[in-house]
């Protein structure tokens, strides 16, 4: 036997590759997870790049999570804990703003002041996304079936899949109008969506926001309602569509997983990244590594994204014709850029009132849809927008973790930003001319902004890919539409965490059910390599 | 015009000006006939308070009790299952104490200043209960519920909160000491002592203080995320840290109007503070020395650890053979743990020697319909949640 031979290989120590590693690990085998960087956690990390101060350098907020997981993985018990948001503001113009607040009825009451029709809708509106969120909720943890297949376990699968949507009364009394509000939903564009529900501008910019967040659609896209969902779809302790930071930043997350794994026998290696899986009569049974180690498995999970796993690491002569050309075909675009600012105080934002919880999570200052869709035109040009959508947040207003009290980090997402920036391309002083327009837009509505600041991270889409491995630097591994969801993510006929190449297998947000931090596709992977080695397994997840 | 007092239903407590500004939802309780707040915003984010920054909370309506005298000590002593006999002064303790029958009263503090000065404090009124039992002992009782205002500030930042506002070398302070300090003119009493299970303190001062010291603590807390606290979180917490509520998960014994369902301190968990062996009498000393003897003991107090995210609220535990074997006291999602838990009280031997194969019935509301879900069990320590920096010695601190 050769050296270096374990049960498992898993590439990439993001927070899927550590949570299939940790279930794994769980269920008695010996798991091994490569890591190309010194630092493990993917895009959930939290690193200190200016003396006193921690950043979640990529993602940033959590609610995506599964609990299950949290609790299968006790993952608290390695030190993560979620501090709930208090609310979240759209600061305007005139001085006036938006919020809505983790009371709905203190939102009811803000949405008021702006329109009183709105404020009733959005009772609708809230009953209409949750029960969506009631749907989708049993299939993010399901393995899809392939429709095609009439195996029994697919064909069960299809029915249980189908059952999510059909079925009456145990899921919140769906019946067929709601079967058709649903693939409407899927399918629509968020403007066309809100507009059915609400009249005031400054309603629906706020509730956009979260459907153009790391896509590469515009708010008049068909498809980005979804995107909508896919943000609402998480909770913070059975508040649906809430979200939270994780104490200690975003690494706390893979930090906690890694404790999990290594309590079970598990190991990281870090600076190890793989450059190729090595194969032997069509089937994988090992990777190399950059540094010339070689490890041999019976089993390969890749965290990484379908492309950078089947375009990358394995050779197209290990894989059918139409599986390659599929995975070419994979949309995932790189539209979104990042702050991270070490500040030496609270910046001030006149538009929300001092003490208002309002302020306690996630700012903006995208007043309408127009204006988003005119920030979606400059990335289409290639170009940053001008006129940016941000989501920016101050996790130090909540967590006392993140830098000594008095000072504050802030996050600021910053959408849209190209990774093929027009007119040759990126580079240093562009990136720095992109982090200087950010600065400048933010200093509109906070006038001691500027002069607070110490330090600041500019994160390109160019930098997630050269650092974290995103291609393209899409945050979701791959856009959320419908053609690349469910049965069909990564590729149709290989949605089942099993590819192509025997023995290899991809746990990535790449696979179903997509992109954040949310862990279920390495549970769901995890699940399935356990299946094929007929290891039991056991937890809430499943 | 002042208010005649005499026929007004609830007191307010010396904090209510600065409790009642904090609070934007208006939502008041009844607490040992004073008006304090459940919840000042939302409950998780002052959950979230308590286990992540510093949480303040009016403690003023608990009843508090000063006993002074020369036979102070012995009367203590006499009065509580655990031994103090050797309990130093500036310390606290943590006690139960019982009727004749041995069947639990109520649990609470007791603070030792020296042997003949000391202040118990507790969830019901004893006033009564401890003149009687004080007869024949030098001792006074006095009933300082009115003359002392209580918080309790309790987090991660809490010890860092209290150094800003004046409280020096704090970090040093061991669990269960106490320390007098003077702070802006007026003598501030601090013990290291609470009910969230987490790095926590007590402060108790003159009520013409009250004020001032709130809005100190405020400012202190200010960049350390302070949140004022009602008590639906302090539910939350206190369950996490697997303390017993009186009336909530058993009865007092003074209170059961079946005597049924009157508990020794077996039953609840609580033999740990039984000192049988200690020199004195003390009261239900006889009738626990009996049931020990005899292995009487009918019931446990133990901790669940259920399936799924329904918290079991009131839910009947059964066996396998679906026989009732008792009920949940108290039951929550912890948001710390992302475990779905439960205090229960079981017929003995499940709890204690049959641990597996038990199950609650729980129902889940929704709208107007219930769900029943049937979910498995485990007997885990009461104790869920005990975090290492409650015990540590220095204090955690954030500067």
């Amino acid at each position: 036997m050769p050296k270096n031979t374990h049960d498992v290989i898993v590439v990439g120590a993001g927070h899927n590759g550590l949570t299939a590693a940790s279930y794994m690990a769980k269920a008695g085998l010996d798991v091994v997870v490569l890591e190309k960087n010194d630092w493990i956690g993917g895009a959930a990390v939290s690193r200190e790049l200016y003396p006193g101060w921690k950043y979640s350098n990529c993602s940033y907020v959590c609610s995506l999570l599964r609990p299950e997981i949290m609790r299968d993985l006790e993952l608290y018990k390695y030190g993560l804990q979620i501090i709930p948001y208090e609310g979240s503001a759209t600061m305007m113009k005139n001085g006036d703003y938006y919020t809505h607040y983790h009371d709905h009825d203190m939102t009811i009451n803000s949405i008021r002041r702006h329109s009183h029709k709105d404020a009733e809708a959005y009772e609708r509106y809230s009953r209409d996304v949750l029960r969506q969120c009631k749907i989708i909720k049993p299939l993010l943890k399901m393995t899809p079936p392939d429709l095609t297949s009439f195996k029994p376990k697919d064909l069960f699968g299809a029915l249980e899949f189908a059952k999510h949507f059909a079925a009456k009364d145990e899921l919140g009394g769906l019946g067929e109008k709601e079967i058709y509000d649903t693939i409407r939903f899927y399918t629509m564009s968020i403007r066309d969506y809100l507009e059915e529900y609400f009249e005031s501008e400054i309603t629906k910019a706020h509730l956009a926001g979260s459907a153009i967040i790391g896509t590469a659609l515009g708010p008049c896209s068909p498809g980005s309602a979804y995107v909508l969902l896919h943000h609402y779809m998480g909770e913070v302790d059975g508040s649906v569509g809430s979200w939270g930071y994780a104490r200690g930043g975003m690494g706390s997350i893979t930090q906690a997983m890694m404790g999990c794994l290594k309590d079970h026998g598990g190991e990281v290696k870090q600076s190890s990244e793989v450059t190729n899986v090595i194969t032997k009569n069509g089937k994988a049974i090992g990777v190399a590594t950059q540094n010339g180690d070689e490890y041999y498995a019976k089993k390969i999970v890749s965290n990484l994204d379908v492309k950078r796993t089947f375009l990358k690491i394995t050779e197209e002569k290990d894989l059918p014709d139409d599986f390659v050309r599929s995975v070419k075909n994979f949309k995932i675009r790189g539209s979104s850029g990042k702050l991270n600012i070490a500040l030496d105080g609270l910046p001030d934002f006149p538009c929300i009132p001092e003490g208002d919880p309002g302020g306690g999570g996630d700012m903006h200052f995208t007043e309408t849809i127009e204006e988003m869709e005119g920030a979606y035109d400059d990335w289409k040009r290639g170009e940053w927008s001008r006129n940016p959508y941000v989501d920016m947040c101050i996790p130090s207003k909540s967590d006392p973790t993140m830098a000594e009290p008095g000072k504050h980090y802030m996050s600021v997402f910053i959408q849209y930003v190209p990774f093929n920036l027009a007119n040759g391309g990126w580079n240093e002083e562009r990136k720095q001319e992109f982090g200087r327009h950010i600065v400048d837009c933010i200093a509109q509505f906070s006038p001691n902004f500027k002069d607070l600041i110490n330090h600041y991270e500019v994160r390109t889409p160019l930098e997630l890919e050269n650092e974290v491995g995103l291609t393209e630097g899409n945050i979701f591994q791959g856009e959320l539409t419908m053609d690349q969801l469910m049965f069909n993510r990564p590729v149709p006929g290989y949605a089942q965490y099993r590819t192509p190449l025997k023995n290899m297998y991809i746990c990535s947000s790449s696979t179903h059910p997509g992109g954040g931090v949310m862990g279920a596709p390495g549970a769901n992977a995890a699940r399935e390599v356990l299946l094929d080695m007929n290891v039991p397994q056991k937890g809430n997840y499943y | 015009m002042t208010q005649d007092l005499r026929y007004s239903a609830l007191k307010k407590t010396p904090f209510h000006s600065r409790t009642s500004l904090a609070s934007r939802t208006n939502k008041y309780y009844n607490w040992n006939g004073y008006t304090v707040p459940t919840e000042y915003s939302t409950t998780e984010l002052e959950y979230t308070a308590a286990r992540n920054g510093t949480s303040v909370m009016d403690l003023t309506p608990m009843g508090k009790y000063e006993i002074t005298g020369d036979h102070a000590h012995q009367f203590v002593d006499y009065l509580v299952t655990r031994d103090l006999s050797k309990m130093k002064d500036n310390t606290v303790a943590y006690i139960i104490w019982c009727n004749e029958d041995g069947k639990v009263i109520d649990d609470g503090t007791i603070f030792k200043f020296s042997s003949t000065k000391f202040m118990l404090c507790c969830a019901v009124k004893i006033y009564n209960w401890l003149n009687d039992s004080a007869y024949g002992f030098d001792v006074t009782i006095t009933d300082v519920t009115d003359t002392i205002a209580a918080l309790a500030i309790q987090g991660p930042t809490s010890c860092s909160t209290l150094k800003k506002f004046g409280a020096t070398d704090l970090e040093a302070l061991k669990p269960f000491e106490m320390r007098e300090y003077k702070i802006d003119g007026f003598d501030i009493l601090i013990s290291r002592t609470g009910f969230t299970g987490d790095l926590g303190y007590e402060l108790w001062t003159d009520p013409k203080n009250a004020e001032t010291t709130w809005d100190n603590i405020e400012i202190a807390g200010k960049e350390l995320k302070l949140r004022p606290f009602g008590m639906y979180a302090l539910e939350m917490t206190r369950i996490e840290a697997g303390f017993i509520q009186t009336n909530t998960d058993f009865m007092a014994a003074e209170d059961s109007l079946r005597p049924t369902r009157m508990r020794s301190p077996y039953e609840i968990g609580m033999g740990w503070l039984v000192h049988l062996n200690k020199n004195s009498y003390f009261v239900g000393k006889k009738a626990l020395k009996k049931e020990k003897e005899e292995n009487t003991t009918e019931r446990c107090l133990v901790g669940l650890d259920i399936d799924g995210d329904k918290p079991a609220h009131g839910s009947v535990i059964y066996n396998s053979k679906k026989e009732d074997i008792g009920i949940v006291t108290a039951a929550l999602w912890s948001p710390i743990m992302k475990k779905n838990i439960a205090l229960a009280s079981l017929k003995r031997p499940y709890g204690i020697k049959i641990k597996e194969n038990i199950f609650a019935e729980i129902y889940h509301p929704e709208e107007l319909e219930y769900r029943k879900i049937w979910a498995r069990c485990k007997v885990v320590k009461r104790q869920f949640f005990n975090p290492e920096r409650r015990n540590k010695v220095p204090a955690d601190l954030y500067e």
